[in-house]
């Protein structure tokens, strides 16, 4: 059972979360014009990472929000929990420079922290405010 | 000690040959599919110049992990095409193979338990009958008369509303049907090689013409990948993608009993399949885990669940103890159907996707797989489950059939 870190609860038992599966995959900019290969793509085809990956999960049983995590596939080890349209941070903890909006919100979650707490005794530090990014409106929400 | 006290050492069933520089293919992958595609290729194509590369022992992966289940009781028509034709090949193979695998045709009940369940179950048999696949509606009277230990009363979570029947179907030793292939490719010629990872892929152009090892560079005229969750790992290095999400799945056995399970039942809605093995332990089957996982293990509260489902359905098991748990990685694709034929690297074919239910298929994928290999285009048998299905939308949805895991 994993011991998942949501931000706005803290450190909550795996059964409490629901899986979401790749994060960023962003919805098609212009449906209209993509192929059947790009449809296919975009429909069927994920990343199916070997190592660290970068994965979406909702806290069904709690407050019901969406954010991002990076989790080894083979270890399992939760190495980054960080917010929704925020870049992914690489394994090291750092964030990886991208034109991505919110990106306050993702130092905070992030900043010198190579191993982001996942325990629950530091959740503040995991959790920024609610506010400064979206929780409800994941790009690309498939699932 | 004095070794005078030991046994002969049984004989070998294959030998452990080093790797030449070059054969006219490979398979990567020496689990049931890779071994059943080594033994066709030689026996129905004369093509006995190929190697098994396997990055651990053989049949270490899935192969010797699944619950043996074997039913070929699926929905549509290029499922149960496909599957039907492997459980006749498992219904003549001990004898082909010359060796006795323990296939045992005790039956497998699906249960239905709601009122959905009932109408998906009663449509599948009408469908499996329309195909030739022999199949029954049961109410929970007669599930009660063929499997005594099923607690049919009506005042439990989930009561049995009655189960699909396949006689024709059973179990089989899934460890000895990998050895029975084995020393038959190991006596066409067939070079099996062990401890011998892929590690990425030699080509010119679109073209594969070798693979790379952590035992040196091999040439090969054509790949066949048999390589079930890591399929996904093995396309990247030849430079493709797959629609495949790799999840651990568990199963598990108790202690010896006495026999007491005469067939074996599988239910979708409460995640639960048990058979009873021919040695005396209940072997039983849980669902995936939710995440992607390449770990050969998974949660425990995925084993609690099963058990709780298990213990209702079958009261009797409240006495008998969990004595060891394992998991494999499953290669799981959108539709619950697999994937096998050609990829964009010419020379290069993929058999996968086969996810929690691919032991059943063995024989005909490695059937097909083979034809496809030796001949570069697809058997009837395969052709619908090529790659291409993706994007022409043809999926064919067996979530039904297949569910949680079997
Ligand atoms: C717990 C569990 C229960 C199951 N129950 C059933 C059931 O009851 N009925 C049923 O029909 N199916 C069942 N299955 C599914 C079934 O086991 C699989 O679909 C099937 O075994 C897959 O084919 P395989 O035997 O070739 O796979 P595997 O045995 O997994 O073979 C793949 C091989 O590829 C090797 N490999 C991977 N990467 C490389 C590389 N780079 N180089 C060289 N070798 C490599 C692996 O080491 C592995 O040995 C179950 C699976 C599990 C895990
Ligand atoms: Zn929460």
């Amino acid at each position: 059972m994993l011991l998942i870190s949501c931000p706005n609860c803290g450190s909550r038992d795996e059964t409490e979360f629901h899986y979401g599966g790749q994060a960023h995959v962003p919805y098609p900019e212009n449906p209209n014009e993509l192929s059947d290969r790009q449809w296919a793509e975009f429909l069927f085809y994920r990343d199916n990472t070997k190592g660290a990956f970068a994965e979406r999960w909702l806290h069904s049983t709690g407050c019901r929000q969406w954010f991002n995590m990076l989790r080894d596939t083979v270890t399992y080890e939760i190495q980054a929990v960080y917010p929704m349209g925020t870049p992914r941070p690489d394994a090291a903890g750092r964030v990886t420079p991208d034109t991505g909006t919110a990106s306050t919100a993702a130092d905070s979650t992030t900043t010198g922290n190579a191993s982001p707490d996942i325990s629950g005794t530091n959740a503040s530090a995991t959790a920024p405010s609610t506010s400064s990014f979206s929780t409800t409106a994941p790009e690309g929400a498939t699932k | 000690m004095s070794t005078q006290q030991l046994p002969e050492h049984p004989d070998f069933l294959w030998r452990n040959p080093e790797p030449k520089s070059s054969y006219d293919a490979v398979i990567v992958g020496g689990g049931g599919h890779g071994l059943a595609t080594a033994y066709f290729l030689a026996k129905n194509h004369g093509m006995t110049n190929i190697a098994v590369l396997e990055k651990g022992w053989l049949a270490g992966g899935n192969m010797a992990r699944n619950t043996t289940i074997i039913r070929s009781n699926y929905l549509w028509d290029e499922s149960a095409a496909i599957y039907e034709h492997a459980l006749k090949l498992w219904e003549i193979l001990p004898e082909e193979l010359e060796y006795d695998f323990l296939f045992s045709q005790r039956g497998v009940m699906n249960l239905a338990h709601t009122l959905g369940d009932v109408r998906e179950s009663m449509r599948r048999v009408g469908a499996n009958k329309l195909n030739g696949v022999d199949a029954e509606w049961l109410d929970p009277k007669q599930v009660k008369e063929l499997c005594p230990i099923l607690n049919i009363n009506d005042n439990i979570r989930y009561p049995v509303m009655g189960a699909t029947y396949q006689p024709r179907a059973g179990i089989a030793k899934h460890d000895h049907v990998a050895w029975a292939f084995a020393r038959k490719c190991d006596e066409l010629g067939v070079d099996i090689i062990q401890n011998c990872e892929v590690t990425g892929f030699v080509k010119d152009g679109d073209r594969v013409t070798g693979v790379k090892t952590n035992r040196g560079t091999i040439n090969t005229e054509k790949v066949g990948l048999c390589a079930a969750g890591h399929s996904s790992v093995l396309a990247e290095m030849a430079g493709f993608r797959l629609p495949i999400q790799s999840h651990p799945l568990q199963a598990l056995v108790s202690e010896l009993h006495e026999p007491v399970h005469p067939t074996v039942v599988m239910s979708n809605h409460v995640h639960v399949y048990v058979s009873q093995a021919h040695k005396g332990e209940l072997v039983m089957g849980a669902g995936v885990d939710s995440y992607n996982g390449y770990g050969q293990r998974g949660s425990f509260h995925v084993i609690e669940h099963q058990m709780a489902a298990a213990v209702e359905l079958f009261p009797i098991f409240a006495r008998a103890h969990v004595l060891r748990t394992w998991g494999g990685i499953v290669d799981t694709t959108l539709d619950a159907s697999p994937i096998v034929g050609n990829t964009p690297v010419e020379n290069m074919f993929v058999n996968c996707g086969w996810g929690t239910g691919g032991f059943k298929a063995t024989p005909a994928a490695g059937m097909t797989f083979a034809h496809n290999i030796a001949t570069g285009t697809p058997h009837r048998l395969n052709k619908p489950f090529a790659l291409e299905r993706f994007e022409t939308g043809a999926l064919i949805d067996e979530h039904g059939a297949a569910a949680v895991a079997h």
